[in-house]
């Protein structure tokens, strides 16, 4: 398989002013040194709860967020700055879509204007798929083509063209959204939260959707969510979590079966599971590993400031990483 | 008395859009003892949360219409006046609501605001600030004091949840209505909330209605459950019955669309189509049918009785569909 | 919290510099000075020009600037030249400033006072009849001039129902206005109500939109979950809520208070700060036009403080520890 995407030490660091003259005296840590690889074809999930610094990775890497230090390589390439980024015409490869379909689409552009702006800037590709490198066409009747071609693939109707976000659902604008990220030919989508704000029946569709564009065209996507449930059923590989900081990260059967880490127990025990029979059982097991994770800090974390800081990740087999306390440290 | 606390029959509720009244639920029949917890589960746009405003007499009466009989605790809320409304709610009904944050009156301590649920009904109440925080500390907040003066703002989302369930419990009611009561929240803190929520009523005995779209929700925490389509219930069971059981076409649809008890190899299954809008929603068939592409018109157009038949113990379906359903990839 | 205004403050003192250079500047481009006014054509230029010499007005612009500045640091604002020609300019705006203080204060607290009490109403009826009243009127009187609702203010009580006087403040010499404050009240008040009746579109519109929003918040039916009666709710807490953006803006009406009504002074005859402004103006009396532009400049600031106190203070959420 082939590397697509490599973080290595990623730190976005917010300034904290505080005093008179309002120095920066302290930084919240966002992303605190972390380091992973996406492959190609292959969806990557990242797990956390809200304020665990997941977003601001995948803004890091679409470049809605200036890494405070660390690098991303794409494809072997740097692209860690604007200027990288626009040297390789990064943004045609990489593409976003966002949790709230509502306000990520102008509600004064009409659904055509939406999709066919990426391919205003970055032009129509030849073919429709991951990843695109040849002759791209500026040609306005292969832009309206391809805004048809693409509505076609997310299933709405060719009359969508005319009409605005808020004529559609909640699925549909999502769909309309992927749309729009599927334009240019990307290799990566970085999904956040993509069908958290959806009922079930369309979450669905949704989730379909993205898994066929996988198989068919071979798109990668990093899918940012804090429902472990969908992240299960979409992801190969996940990354838990926490203030900043990876505590485990392994297969998606590594996390699931074997989960090293107490915040991943801690999140696994947390699903709600469809098993009536066994809710009592589950219930004692979720207050016991809570109670483990309360008295038991110190064995998975090291404290920074107030802070609940992870410890480094270390290998338990060739794929499976936990922050746990090194022996003898 | 024959042990219902809430009884509701034959509840309908209009909405007036355009000058013209649209049904928004259509003949509800629903009923929750004492102790018992009953999960209202359906997708937006099912009339879930507008049953559950119907029971706190919460409509806006210039828009709304509000028919059949609800009873609590054997008396009729339907056609209560506001003042007269007034005195069961926060007192026989709490209500618990999705989103904490703004749900909480920015500007006032939290101290204030569960005291207010206290004083408003009981005017000469003496010890509030003591009865304030031991609501604080019965659900599970340990800085009592701190937490009272400070504002909403301040508190994370799990905590004002807290504190939006002890404004709820403050007059310890029989009833407690948890609209969507962890959706807004990360699934550590929604397991506490939802176990919080559950010893609570195990205390106290209360009956809870719980509304949620989250079957997961509704597996850890109810003993009856009410699948609710397009403004009616399409199937009623106990909860085991329910997950283990499932007859309605659109109760089986929502099991298989949801990703966690599917192998990542397996497509989920997508329901077609939409939940039909108010002016198209013909009361007289199953609705969902419509959204089955390989049946046939015969079958998606018939008229099928008003209410729900039971098929075994508790267990209830509307119409028969389900006898014969079959999803189009088992065939 | 005494943190935040003080530095606040101090912020303050930059934005003085910059509003005191703008004003001099603004003065500068005045055409002529004050002696070009009382020229004759026997005046001798040599005479012009040492009484000019005298005045400083010969010496580069930034030196008169820096004299200016220490001037008025040390209370000294200049001498008037033509409006009372001799007295000193603090002498005139002190007593200048009684009768404008009280007819501001009158005219505040009433604007506030009828644009509250429409708003509430025209809320709580909303799309009835009294609300959409109400919505004609407070236009109604944003767009028609307000010098014309003056003359038939003027017209209406002074005139054909004739209970108040119409002009002046009653007392001969308005130096010793502060001792008669009382007495004067029924000079300020017809001006006064003028104003108030005349300028409540703006807080009764945003007011009202305020009251409708918030009456859809979430809070508010969690309030209604509790029991609380309707009425309850509103005073107890749709209002804080819904005043919250206009508390704040009183910081910036001490402005309008202080800084006196050109319009309504001039018609009702009444000798503010505004009626000063205006003979300032028409006799180019630069010292006291500078003066009276300086003080504005001064009160702008002030209340702009004075509205980031009022907003620290009314809601947690903008308190910073």
């Amino acid at each position: 398989m082939s590397e697509l995407v490599r973080i290595e030490n990623l730190k976005v660091y917010y300034p904290v002013r505080t005093g008179f003259f309002n120095r920066v005296t302290d930084n919240i840590k966002a992303v605190d040194n972390i380091s992973f690889t996406i492959e190609a074809g292959q969806t990557y999930g990242l797990v956390g709860e809200s304020g665990s610094g997941k977003t601001t990775i995948g803004k890091s890497l679409v470049g809605l967020e200036e890494p405070t230090s660390g690098k991303i390589l794409f494809e072997g390439h740097e692209v860690t700055t604007t200027k990288q980024k626009n040297a390789i015409n990064y943004n045609k490869d990489v593409q976003m879509v966002f949790q709230d379909s509502q306000s990520s689409l102008n509600p004064r552009k009409t659904i055509g204007e939406i999709i066919a702006e990426p391919l205003k800037s970055f032009g129509v590709p030849n073919v429709i798929g991951a990843g695109y490198d040849g002759a791209r066409s500026f040609d306005q009747t292969k832009i309206t083509d391809r805004v048809l071609a693409l509505l076609k693939i997310v299933g709405l109707p060719a009359q969508t063209v005319a009409q605005y976000p808020f004529q559609f659902s909640g699925g549909q604008r999502q769909r309309i959204g992927v749309a729009r990220a599927l334009a240019t030919n990307p290799r990566l989508i970085v999904a956040d939260e993509p069908v958290s704000a959806l009922d079930l029946s369309v979450q669905a569709q949704v989730l379909n959707f993205m898994k066929k564009i996988q198989r068919e065209y071979g798109i990668s996507f990093l899918f940012i969510s804090h429902d472990l449930g969908v992240v299960k059923y979409m992801t190969n590989n996940i990354a838990i979590m926490h203030n900043g900081r990876f505590v485990e990260m392994g297969t998606t059967n590594d996390i699931f079966k074997d989960a090293r880490h107490i915040y991943t127990k801690r999140l696994l025990s947390a699903i709600p599971s469809l098993d009536v029979s066994k809710r009592e059982e589950k219930r004692t097991y979720r207050k016991q590993i809570e109670a483990e994770f309360i008295q038991n800090k110190d064995a998975y974390y090291e404290h920074d400031g107030l802070i609940d800081r992870a410890y480094d990740l270390e290998s338990i087999t060739k794929t499976h990483f936990v922050a746990l306390k090194k022996e003898g440290a | 008395m024959d042990g219902k606390l809430l009884e509701a029959k034959d509840v309908s509720v209009e909405f007036k859009i355009d000058g013209q009244y649209q049904t928004a639920i259509y003949k509800l029949d629903i009923s929750i003892k004492r102790g018992e917890v009953v999960a209202l589960v359906g997708e937006s746009g099912s009339g879930k949360s507008t049953f559950a405003m119907s029971v706190m007499g919460l409509h806006n009466a210039d828009q709304t219409r509000v028919t059949g009989s609800i009873k609590l605790n054997g008396d009729e809320l339907i056609g209560l006046t506001e003042r007269q409304f007034d005195t069961y709610r926060g007192v026989s009904v709490g209500m618990i609501f999705q989103d904490p944050l703004s749900s909480l009156n920015p500007l006032m301590k939290i101290g204030d605001q569960i005291a207010e649920a206290i004083t408003i009904h009981d005017k000469q109440s003496k010890q509030v600030s003591q009865r304030v925080q031991k609501l604080i500390s019965d659900v599970g907040i340990v800085d009592v004091q701190r937490v009272s003066q400070q504002y909403p703002h301040e508190l994370s989302g799990g905590m004002r949840q807290r504190v939006m369930i002890a404004i709820a419990l403050a007059n310890e009611p029989d009833l407690i209505i948890a609209d969507e009561p962890t959706t807004a929240l990360d699934a550590t803190i929604q397991a506490q909330i939802l176990d919080l929520i559950k010893e609570i009523q195990v205390k106290k005995n209360a009956g809870i209605l719980l509304i949620t779209h989250d079957l997961g929700v509704v597996a850890e925490m109810a003993d009856t459950v009410a699948v609710m389509y397009a403004g009616q219930i399409v199937e009623q069971a106990r909860v085991d019955d329910l997950f283990n059981q499932p007859k309605h076409p659109y109760t089986r649809s929502l099991l298989r669309a949801d990703p966690s008890e599917v192998n990542s190899g397996d497509e989920l299954y997508a329901i077609p189509g939409t939940v039909p809008a108010l002016k198209d929603m013909d009361h007289s068939k199953d609705l969902f049918l419509k959204r089955v592409p390989w049946l046939d018109i015969a079958e998606v157009e018939a008229q099928i009785d008003e209410k729900l038949q039971k098929i075994s113990d508790q267990h209830y379906v509307r119409g028969d569909a389900w006898k014969n359903f079959e999803f189009l990839e088992d065939r | 919290m005494w943190r935040t205004v003080l530095r606040r403050v101090l912020i303050m003192i930059p934005q003085l510099i910059l509003v005191s250079i703008l004003i001099f500047m603004l003065a500068q481009l005045m055409p002529g000075d004050p002696f070009y006014g009382s020229l004759n054509p026997n005046s001798d230029p040599a005479t012009i020009e040492r009484m000019r010499h005298a005045a400083g007005l010969d010496l580069p612009w930034y030196q008169q600037y820096f004299k200016w500045v220490g001037n008025v640091l040390h209370g000294d604002l200049g001498t008037s030249y033509v409006v009372n020609k001799g007295w000193t300019v603090t002498r005139i705006i002190s007593q200048r400033i009684w009768p404008t203080l009280s007819m501001g204060i009158i005219a505040a607290v009433l604007t506030y006072f009828l644009s509250i009490t429409q708003a509430l109403l025209a809320a709580r009826h909303e799309n009835k009849v009294i609300d959409r009243v109400l919505i004609v009127w407070n236009t109604m009187t944003s767009a028609v001039p307000s010098f014309v609702f003056y003359f038939v203010m003027m017209v209406l009580f002074v005139y054909i129902i004739p209970i108040f006087p119409s002009s002046g403040t009653g007392i001969d010499d308005t130096q010793n206005f502060s001792t008669n404050f009382f007495s004067n009240l029924k000079y300020a008040f017809l001006p006064a109500l003028t104003i108030a009746l005349f300028s409540t579109n703006s807080i009764f519109q945003y007011l009202r939109s305020n009251l409708l929003d918030q009456q859809a918040q979430d809070y508010v039916r969690t309030a209604r979950a509790k029991g609380v009666q309707i009425k309850d709710v509103f005073r107890k807490h749709i209002l804080r809520n819904a005043f919250l953006p206009i508390a704040s803006g009183i910081g910036y009406s001490i402005t309008g208070i202080l800084g006196g009504a050109i319009f309504a002074e001039t018609v009702f005859g009444y000798p503010g700060l505004g009626a000063l402004f205006v003979q300032a103006l028409s006799g180019r009396d630069y010292t006291v036009i500078t003066a009276l532009m300086l003080f504005q400049g001064v009160l702008a600031l002030l209340g702009g403080l004075l509205s980031d106190i009022i907003s620290a203070w009314v809601d947690p959420r903008v308190r910073v520890k």
